[in-house]
């Protein structure tokens, strides 16, 4: 029996009913927003004028697909641009944070602490504008001082990557310093008793075991770089990633299904990325419970 | 090449401090080649320390290491041909067997060949052949233990360091693990020491062994050595079981005990306690017999007078508990030729020893 | 001692990366606003330092209207998800059986990395005038004509909650999950009753998750920018859009750093409120989730 649930069968039911009701409420508008891409309609909206794929697959206006939309795929690209780049950075600093402050003791290692956890209670559109204004701070002086013209200080990519790895190096850290606090260091210690070098026992002995939170911390960084706004407003340029292109377009155009497609497109790319950063966690913890 | 009876390894008065606290305090002792040492002593003694200094995770204050003569303060733990097979063995999960002994050979550079060779041989050793692409997890507690060993054997250590390698195992493993330790010892005709706070373990499987306490060596010999005939109270208490008395040396070498009984302890070499010394008296449960006082012959034994309290049945190491004058217990060995068998709880008792086996200590101050 | 000189050049390796992101990414742009704010544009390329920014701020009460606005909404969003998100924590972490546990995590976890623009895109598809809850209505007969459910208060609040809430259940879960049963049943034995049981055990066991996610929650909703702008229109008044409105409309960004600093230090207040009150601190509750 478990204690811990209600213990009358009506209780149990209305506990239930609520929980089912809250998935429900959670899956209601990605469910809304995938069911109309497949609407033969101009509008995101009932009436159900019959199943197409033309807004992925039509390459001609005004039902013109996503796979054929100039913008929205300069958008997709650019999103995976700086994803990629941010969560490599965000991993190789995640991994030195986690042995500077698991592994080595300093004087105000507490407040240093602190100051890493700091930027994730930052209100994102805070973090963008403070990064605009130090960069063209900067910008500008170098040019006022020794006119040089710093181009990737001013809104862009750049600063878009830079405002995106500020906090994403503190979630990466957290990731990747729990699971060095689980490694045993004897493992090091035993490498080298059997003659490995320093650097090969973080290669083949550490690193290894690290590898998992590394790849889980890499995957939770590309896809809240994918869906960043709010930082990302305020650095954008030119190149703008997929989410403001989303934005502008329901700004300017109103709600089109071509976004509906998208929407399609990034539930399921989400979906399967989350699946794969939970099972490349949960394999080593089952042979840790074993062994 | 060096001298071929140089030992294989060889403190000299090392000594450890962290801070104000010294955890090992001038320890001296040497190894011959091939054989079977241990480092005992109770928790917190200074004997990981002392190998974590040998294996070079630890530096010395100051003293000496010598391996195969030549000293290694300076080289770092992965240039020392010492392997360590560490308390909870420390096997990578993220390698397979094979993989985990063939680790330190990559580290030389052996090629792919030699290696799997190497791996197939070590693994027909130690009597697991075909377990190379086992993972870790698979293997029984007895397995890891012989992978562990096999990982540091394949290596051809001069000395091989464990650190209570048994401690994790259960009751009925480490019985068996004990005396496959000390085959494999023999069948790999290596230096082992080994480490342990368990004197059963370090008993059985030793050629020598060095009771440690407190950062010092209060002893080094042989278990029989070590069990007849101690150096220290604390040996005499630490290694063994014994029953353990306060006492004081008379005018004439006679020892009254606080019991009130009046014993004589077979001088050992080399001491002779002045009268009126605070003395420890250890006896060791199974050289004492507990016969009814109508029975004794003769008054050539020390004898405590005591009631037998109850039997403490326990197959081949039952004793009996009685209880002395004073009110203290003690056990005796049991049963014994002609003696305690067929006695009854509430039973009046001698029990009675002779001077030889009675281990008497001056006591610290 | 060549280790410990080694053990030094480790230390300073590693501190070189922190210290860069530390500094040049949050320290020195934080600073960088807090100068801006103090700074007045007197005439072109002439400034004057004084606290004329915040004076404006506060004579002008629509700015701290906006302000007090957003914070009621966000604390009332904070708690709405606490009593949302804390049952299905409960039934996660206690009462779901081990199979489905990972199932509803899971679940949980999937539209947490879906974007925030899809989550609002879809809210306005279901609540519009011409959206599926209208439609809907109209078909069962209940309204006769089409009824607008987006642009006002309600559809922000809720449109927020989504967006938050698995921030909420996801450290409650990760908390309750280390609590073992056997406390639950001794709560019980001792004559507990189900309230007392909740009230002296589960919560205080469950406070820091709690209050992790009650921090979170509430800065991703005071610093949200989407969901109030794409639920709420154009009167939304949201705090974040005066910020942007300043930087990128108006490019007066003397006066958008003064906003960004009044809301920083608004939201900093809450969360060190929230951890005195409560006892924790940032390390253990954050830190964990």
């Amino acid at each position: 029996m478990n204690v811990a649930a209600p213990q009358t069968p009506a209780l149990r039911f209305a506990y239930r009913a609520y929980v089912t009701l809250f998935f429900l409420y959670l899956a209601a508008p990605l469910a809304a927003a995938s069911v109309f891409a497949f609407n033969a309609s101009m509008f995101p909206a009932l009436p159900w004028n019959g199943f197409t794929l033309d807004w992925f697959f039509s390459d001609t206006e005004p039902m013109l697909g996503l796979f054929h939309d100039r913008r929205l795929l300069q958008g997709l690209g650019n999103s995976f641009y700086i994803g990629i780049i941010v969560s490599l950075l965000s991993v190789a600093v995640g991994t030195t944070n986690a042995f500077l402050f698991e592994r080595h003791d300093f004087p105000g290692k507490q407040v240093l602490y602190v100051l890493m956890i700091v930027p994730l209670v930052i209100p994102g559109v805070i973090l963008g504008i403070s990064i605009l204004v130090f960069a063209s701070f900067i910008a500008n002086e170098a040019r006022a001082a020794m006119d040089l013209r710093i181009n990737f200080l001013r809104p862009g990519l750049f600063l878009v990557i830079l405002g995106q790895f500020s906090f994403l190096a503190t979630i990466t850290t957290l990731v990747i310093a729990a699971r060095l606090r689980k490694f045993d260091t004897t493992l090091e210690e035993a490498a080298l008793n059997l003659g490995a070098s320093r650097a090969r026992v973080l290669f083949t002995v550490t690193l290894p075991f690290l590898r998992p939170a590394m790849i889980a911390a890499g995957v939770v960084a590309f896809l809240v770089s994918f869906e960043n706004f709010n930082t990302t407003l305020m650095l954008v340029g030119s190149d703008s990633p997929l989410t403001i292109t989303m934005y502008d377009r329901i700004a300017k155009v109103g709600s089109t299904p071509v976004l509906n497609a998208v929407s399609v497109l990034l539930i399921i790319g989400s979906g399967a990325l989350a699946l794969i950063s939970v099972l490349v966690q949960r394999e080593p913890k089952r042979a840790d419970v074993e062994s | 090449m060096t001298d071929s009876r140089s030992p294989d390894l060889e403190c000299l008065s090392l000594t450890k401090r962290f801070g104000a606290f010294t955890a090992v305090d001038d320890v001296s002792f040497e190894i011959p080649s091939g054989s079977f040492f241990s480092i005992l002593g109770p928790s917190g003694c200074g004997k990981t320390t002392l190998m974590r200094m040998i294996a070079g995770f630890e530096e010395p204050a100051s003293g000496d290491i010598r391996i195969k003569g030549k000293s290694v303060i300076g080289t770092p733990p992965n240039r020392r041909n010492v392997k360590m097979v560490f308390q909870h063995l420390a096997l990578f999960p993220m390698m397979n067997v094979a993989e985990n002994i063939a680790y330190g050979l990559r580290c030389r550079g052996a090629d792919k060949a030699e290696i799997t060779r190497r791996v197939g041989d070590v693994l027909e050793r130690i009597g697991l052949p075909g377990v190379e692409t086992k993972q870790i997890h698979q293997l029984s507690g007895g397995q890891k233990q012989r992978i562990a060993i096999a990982r540091c054997m394949v290596l051809e250590p001069d000395v091989l360091l464990l650190d209570e390698p048994l401690g994790a195992l259960d009751l009925k493993l480490r019985e068996r693990m004990k005396i496959e330790l000390k085959l494999l010892q023999h069948q790999f005709d290596t230096t082992f020491v080994y480490i342990t706070h368990d004197q059963s373990e370090a008993l059985v499987m030793s050629d020598r062994v060095a009771v440690m306490n407190a950062g010092r060596f209060e002893q080094i010999g042989t278990p029989q050595e070590l069990y007849h005939a101690p150096a220290t109270a604390f040996v005499a208490g630490f290694v063994g079981d014994s029953s353990r008395f306060s006492g004081r040396v008379e005018a004439g070498g006679t020892i009254l005990l606080e019991t009130g009984e009046r014993i004589t302890a077979a001088p050992r070499t080399g001491t002779v306690l002045p009268a009126g010394t605070t003395v420890d008296v250890f006896v060791r449960p199974d050289a004492v017999a507990a016969r009814r006082p109508a029975e004794l012959s003769g008054d050539a034994f020390n004898r405590i007078d005591g009631v037998l309290d109850s039997h403490l049945f326990n197959g081949a190491q039952s004793r009996a508990l009685v209880r002395t004058g004073d009110g203290r217990m003690i056990e005796v060995g049991y049963p014994r030729p002609g003696s305690s068998e067929n006695l009854a709880p509430g039973e009046a008792v001698a029990l009675t020893f002779t001077p030889a086996d009675t281990l008497c200590f001056a006591k610290k101050a | 001692m060549v280790q410990k000189d080694a053990q030094r050049l480790a230390l300073f390796l590693l501190l070189m990366p922190f210290a860069l992101w530390i500094l040049l990414l949050i320290v020195l742009p934080h600073l960088g606003i807090g100068y801006l704010s103090i700074r007045e544009k007197i005439g072109p390329r002439q400034y004057e330092f004084g606290p004329g920014n915040y004076i404006d701020f506060i004579s002008e009460p629509i700015y701290w209207n906006t302000l007090l606005r957003t914070a009621t909404m966000s604390v009332l969003v904070t708690v709405l998800t606490l009593f949302i998100g804390f049952p299905v924590a409960y039934y996660i972490a206690k009462v779901a059986g081990r199979r489905s546990r990972a199932g509803l995590f899971l679940l949980c976890l999937i539209p947490l990395w879906v974007s925030d623009l899809v989550r609002a895109f879809g809210w306005i598809v279901l609540l519009r005038e011409t959206g599926v809850v209208s439609g809907f209505l109209q078909w069962t007969g209940l309204v006769s004509g089409p009824v607008e459910f987006l642009y006002n208060d309600a559809a922000v609040v809720i449109g927020l909650i989504y967006t938050v809430v698995l921030f909420m259940i996801v450290p409650i879960v990760s908390t309750l999950d280390g609590m073992d049963d056997a406390l639950i049943e001794a709560g019980y034995n001792l004559g507990g009753s189900r309230w007392t049981v909740l009230r002296r055990i589960v919560i205080p066991y469950a406070m820091p998750g709690i209050v992790a996610g009650c921090i979170v929650v509430f800065m991703l909703t005071a610093g949200s920018y989407l969901t109030p702008i794409l639920l709420g229109g154009k009167n939304s008044m949201w705090f974040t859009e005066q910020i942007y409105d300043q930087f990128i409309t108006r490019y007066n960004w003397e006066s958008g750093a003064t906003f960004g600093v009044v809301l920083l230090a608004f939201t900093s207040f809450v969360v060190w409120l929230g951890l005195k009150l409560t006892g924790q601190n940032l390390a253990n509750t954050v830190a964990k989730g």
